[in-house]
């Protein structure tokens, strides 16, 4: 797969993550490798393989229902960028 | 009940899909061990994981998982004996991780179904199409500053189950009683307690319109409905909006609208400027859970009686009609108040004073069916005392005001209070003869054929002995002397 | 004893010194303390934290003398600066953090606090742990202490990602470190820079507080300077965790005892797709020698087939970046870390995000925002996952055959600063033997067995079966006695 401009602007958008207009040609380029790399797997026949779910052969652990965490609005906001009365603060978000 | 709107290009109807979440009742978080109460101050439920610190993990609460299954069960659902948590990604400052574990193609609970009672006695059924845990986001304030929202992650990891219904609905009152009674069955299961207020539970809907016999159209998808009116209002206006659209000749576009209860309207939710992919892949910090055949028949077997089996069974029992046993049962505490009332008496009476009287009463004064007006125990003592004739149906519900004001047995108000009918025959014969004297003249016109008057006599009677007099009685008495 | 001769020693020595009291544990960290000092020019540290260190000395002394003290009480290690540490910045080497000071402590480090360990500081590591060279580490590229005899002025790369911890255990600057392995970060610089490294079976040691690259292949454990001393290292490390849901339910054995020297009837698997045209003669014949040092020992070479490792490295970089672009979406500058101001929260992510993460965390998070993204699933991620069950069988049918298996831990020794970046697929080629491992969960440990024509160290890598450290770690100790591995980089007494 080959990606455009446009391509990769979206890419970078849905991670939100900025990317100058003169830098999108050559992000488009090292991406498009990197996926022309990845794609050799298209050669395996992967029919009836199923998909690792993980590598560890485990039954999903379980908590019981107890509190046992939480109360402790300090050590929530203590590397807060921004804050005020016990919240985080962001830009104003408009709905 | 297929509600067919009549446009200007022919007839139209209505395609009506729910999604509803529900939060599970537990203690804790879905994967964390902070808790879960309404209304504490700002990020003080907490913890590391849910604030998605570096490093953190998630690890599944037990109890959610068994809230589901039975959820599950109650809706007569498939279980799926492995299911899987996938992680939804998107971008928010309420999401913390920057993704929602949830439950995407693997889901704990698959294809159920609820039935509908429709208050024209009729029954609908509606399919489920599947039922998820999720987690939870936070909570946005916008309204706290003029720059700057407040985030508070309380709610961030709270247990969720996400129940989607097949578009089987076709009107906006089924939507309404669709969800209502998914509440009434989650609140007999203790599984979520329904209070839509707190957003324990919430409701968006997908809404379509075609002509009938068409295949699906175009559905738009309105989010955060938090209350059953609103709910039907914002269906009826989508409906019409796209009906409208479509006879202009335009088309309806697959997006997400808000609900407006102040306008009374939806509106699109364009300020998303960024289209949704959401990125999904199971979990990797989670493993595929797995259920045993024996979790989920002990389950069974443990599960309460629901509401459709309650009612059906007060319908056997008491031989009510089904739509008086849908409304007793629609609360289990009104099913329960019900029953304790009704336990060998006259079921068709008790519904009646639980249904009337007492409803009435309880509404009037505001109060709750935990803290009734009058207790269960005092009403079927009323009852009885209206079966055995201590008191006439009509001094009854004197009584029943006497019992609302002072919170006293029915039995020691009446004592009291003098109010015992009157059956002995000789009171009510001279009650009859004093009434028959001073009124001679009615006397003679009922006797030359104006029966009419016989209803007169007999209120008089009944006004001399302040309404105590068996009314079974005086009628008797009454005839034999006039006619005689 | 002087100072290089206490910074010189094994952690095994070094223990039993204290026990015996041949010196104090005060003594042993301010040797350390000043070891970091002199070779600060390696960069091998984020975070140095010598008064803690000092305080900790103090407080392990005295349980020493109360003879109360820990498998590791007063033994001076260094931290990857991925694990976090309570009250100390941790900051994964990304200006995205680059002021977190996390409020808990990760499992693993606190198993090391409790058996003892002294913590000298937080060394550096690629960004994020994502990658081979510990060149993108927002906090400077750290220096290999080893030099080419040929050209000694090239700084070399130590290896990453945990290059930090590579640099500060072979340069005699903590007596053991603790490094995380996605792809091979742990065994590639444990290569690079002649010293053991051992990436444990997933789910042997937990990830709570590991600050996560790829959460299906992250996996901690030790790196030191001895078979045995790596072994210490992981008996204190390794243990389940109830927070971490993938960490495995099983008992920790005795990792030391399982050092007998005796490895007489194991087979030893010898892929034969693990010799490309292009591998070096000198690096085929490190690996012929150790094949024979081990035949000599009593085992039994095995020739095996693994036909899918060959697409172990596309598979990797399909499965590590869509999961790290997952992982990585909480560094929005919300409630921690970096912000850089918007007008709105999206263009404060964007900008924050952009700003706070390097150029190959950047790349990667794109790789697999994209992989996962809508329509391409199925061909990327889901295909990727499939190649990992393929690769996977092929061990589990490899270990029908054979006991451990044998390979080169890198394709070369290490390169100097610069080399490789201009491509990052080249660069990603460096972890060519140590990802199927990865992506198979199994363990892998590499240990220095001879020195290439130019002086530089090499190393080999044993792999296991799953759980299986224990036989890992027997025929490490019989590989690492006969290869007698004893050069030092230059000026350290070697
Ligand atoms: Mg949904
Ligand atoms: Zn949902």
């Amino acid at each position: 797969m080959s990606l455009d401009k446009v391509a990769v602007k979206n890419i970078a958008s849905l991670a939100r993550i900025e990317v100058r207009d003169e830098d999108l040609d050559g992000l488009a380029v090292e991406l498009s490798n990197i996926l022309r790399f990845v794609e050799q797997l298209a050669e395996v026949n992967t029919d009836g393989i199923a998909p690792m779910t993980s590598v560890a052969h485990l039954e999903l652990p379980r908590r019981s229902d107890q509190v046992n965490d939480g109360g402790y609005v300090e050590r929530v906001l203590a590397n807060a960028p921004e804050q005020q009365d016990g919240f985080f603060l962001v830009p104003k978000v408009v709905e | 009940m297929s509600m067919v709107i009549q446009g200007e290009t022919g007839d139209w109807e209505m395609v009506i899909g729910l999604e509803v979440h529900a939060q599970v009742t537990s203690q804790a978080k879905l994967f964390s061990g902070a808790a879960t109460d309404f209304g504490r101050p700002p990020n003080s439920q907490v913890s590391l994981v849910d604030a998605a610190m570096p490093g953190m993990l998630p690890v599944i609460n037990e109890q959610c998982i068994y809230q589901a299954v039975r959820t599950g069960l109650g809706l007569r659902a498939v279980i799926n004996l492995t299911s899987v948590f996938a992680r939804k990604n998107y971008f928010y400052a309420d999401l913390p991780q920057g993704y929602q574990i949830s439950q995407y193609e693997q889901p704990i609970v698959g294809e159920g179904e609820v039935v509908l009672d429709m208050p024209d006695g009729s029954t609908r059924r509606v399919g489920i199409e599947r039922l998820h845990l999720e987690q939870d986001a936070g909570k946005s304030l916008h309204d706290q500053h003029p720059t700057k929202s407040f985030i508070d992650l309380n709610r961030s990891g709270v247990a969720l189950m996400e129940i989607v219904s097949k578009p089987d609905m076709r009107c906006p009152e089924e939507a309404a009683v669709y969800v209502a009674k998914l509440r009434s069955i989650l609140r007999y299961l203790g599984s979520c307690d329904g209070n839509m207020a707190e957003g324990s539970l919430r409701c968006d809907a997908n809404v379509s319109v075609r002509k009938p016999g068409e295949g699906l159209r175009t559905r738009a998808e309105i989010k955060n409905v938090n209350s059953l009116r609103f709910l039907q209002q914002a269906i009826e206006y989508e409906a019409r909006r796209q009906i409208d659209l479509y006879e202009e000749g335009g088309q309806v576009v697959q997006e997400t609208r808000l609900f407006d209860a102040n306008k009374g309207e939806t509106r699109s939710m364009r300020s998303k400027e960024h289209a949704h992919d959401y990125r999904y892949f199971p979990d990797p910090d989670l493993l595929p859970l797995t259920l045993t055949p024996a979790y989920v028949s002990a389950i069974k077997a443990d599960l309460p009686e629901l509401p459709d089996q309650k009612k059906e069974r007060f319908v056997r029992e008491y031989c009510l009609t089904p739509y008086d046993a849908g409304v007793l049962v629609a609360e289990q505490a009104n099913a329960d108040f019900f029953e304790t009332v009704a336990k060998g008496r006259d079921a068709k009476l008790a519904c009646n004073w639980v249904t009337g009287d007492f409803a009435a009463v309880m509404n009037r004064l505001g109060r709750s069916i935990e803290d009734p007006p009058v207790t269960a125990e005092h009403l079927g003592q009323l009852i009885d005392l209206i079966a055995d004739n201590t008191i006439s149906g009509r001094i009854a519900k004197e009584v029943f005001e006497l019992m609302v004001e002072t919170g006293q047995a029915p039995a020691v108000l009446v004592e009291e209070r003098g109010l015992k009918q009157v059956t002995d025959s000789g009171a009510i014969e001279a009650a009859i003869d004093a009434v028959l004297t001073a009124n001679s003249g009615k006397v003679s016109e009922y006797r030359s054929g104006k029966d009419k008057l016989f209803g007169f006599f007999v209120g008089q009677v009944m006004k001399n002995t302040g309404g105590k007099a068996n009314p079974a009685l005086v009628n008797d008495v009454l005839r034999k002397k006039l006619e005689g | 004893m002087s100072p290089t001769q206490l910074t010189g020693m094994t952690l095994r020595q070094a223990r039993d010194g204290l026990l015996k009291k041949s010196f104090s544990a005060v003594e042993l960290v301010e040797s350390h303390i000043d070891a970091i000092a002199t070779h600060s020019q390696l960069n091998a540290f984020i975070t140095e934290t010598p008064d803690l260190a000092r305080a900790q000395a103090v407080k392990a002394d005295e349980r020493l003398a109360r003879q109360e003290g820990g498998p590791l009480e007063g033994l001076p290690i260094a931290m990857k600066d991925l694990f976090c540490t309570e009250g100390v910045r941790t900051t994964a080497a990304s200006r995205i953090l680059g002021n977190f000071v996390p409020p808990y402590e990760s499992t693993v480090s606190a198993n090391l606090k409790q058996a003892g360990a002294v913590m000298l500081g937080k060394t550096s590591l690629d960004e994020f742990a994502m990658g081979s060279s510990n060149t993108t580490s927002a906090f400077g590229a750290v220096i290999n202490p080893w030099k080419r005899r040929s050209d000694p002025e090239a700084r070399l790369v130590p290896g990453g990602s945990s290059g930090g911890s590579a640099a500060a255990v072979a340069a005699r600057m903590a007596l053991a470190a603790t490094g995380t392995d996605t792809g091979g970060s742990i065994r590639q610089p444990a290569a690079f820079c002649g010293i053991v490294g051992l990436k444990p079976t997933y789910g042997r040691c937990s990830r709570w507080g590991i600050i996560a690259f790829a959460s299906s292949l992250d996996q901690a454990g030790p790196m030191a300077r001895t078979v045995e001393d790596v072994a210490m290292m992981l008996q204190a490390m390794a243990g389940h965790d109830p927070k971490d849901s993938t960490s495995a339910p099983i008992a920790v054995p005795d990792f030391s005892a399982a050092l007998t020297g005796d490895i007489r009837g194991l087979k030893i698997g010898v892929p034969k797709e693990y010799r490309p045209s292009g591998l070096s003669s000198e690096m085929v014949k490190l690996w012929d020698d150790g094949i024979d040092m081990l035949k000599d020992a009593g085992a039994t070479p095995v020739e095996i087939s693994l036909p899918h490792s060959k697409y172990a490295l596309a598979t990797y970089y399909i499965v590590a970046p869509a999961e790290c672009s997952s992982n990585l979406a909480r560094y929005d500058g919300v409630r921690y870390g970096l912000r850089v101001e918007g007008k709105t929260l999206d263009e404060m992510y964007a900008k924050t995000r952009a700003a706070g993460f390097g150029t190959e965390v950047r790349r990667r998070i794109m790789i697999g925002t994209y992989v996962l993204s809508a329509g391409y699933y199925d061909a990327y991620y889901a295909k990727a996952q499939k190649l990992r069950s393929l690769i996977a069988r092929d061990f589990q049918q490899a270990f029908e055959l054979v006991d451990v298996i044998l390979t080169p831990t890198a394709p070369t020794p290490a390169f100097a600063i610069g080399d490789n970046d201009e491509d990052p697929v080249t660069m990603w080629l460096n972890d060519i033997f140590t990802v199927p491992t990865s992506l198979a969960g199994l363990p892998g440990l590499s240990l220095p067995t001879g020195l290439s024509a130019d002086g530089l160290p090499l190393g080999l890598q044993l792999i296991g079966r799953p759980f299986d450290e224990e036989t890992l770690l027997r025929v490490a100790g019989v590989l690492e006695k006969a290869a007698a591995f004893t050069a030092l980089p230059p000026g350290l007494g070697g």
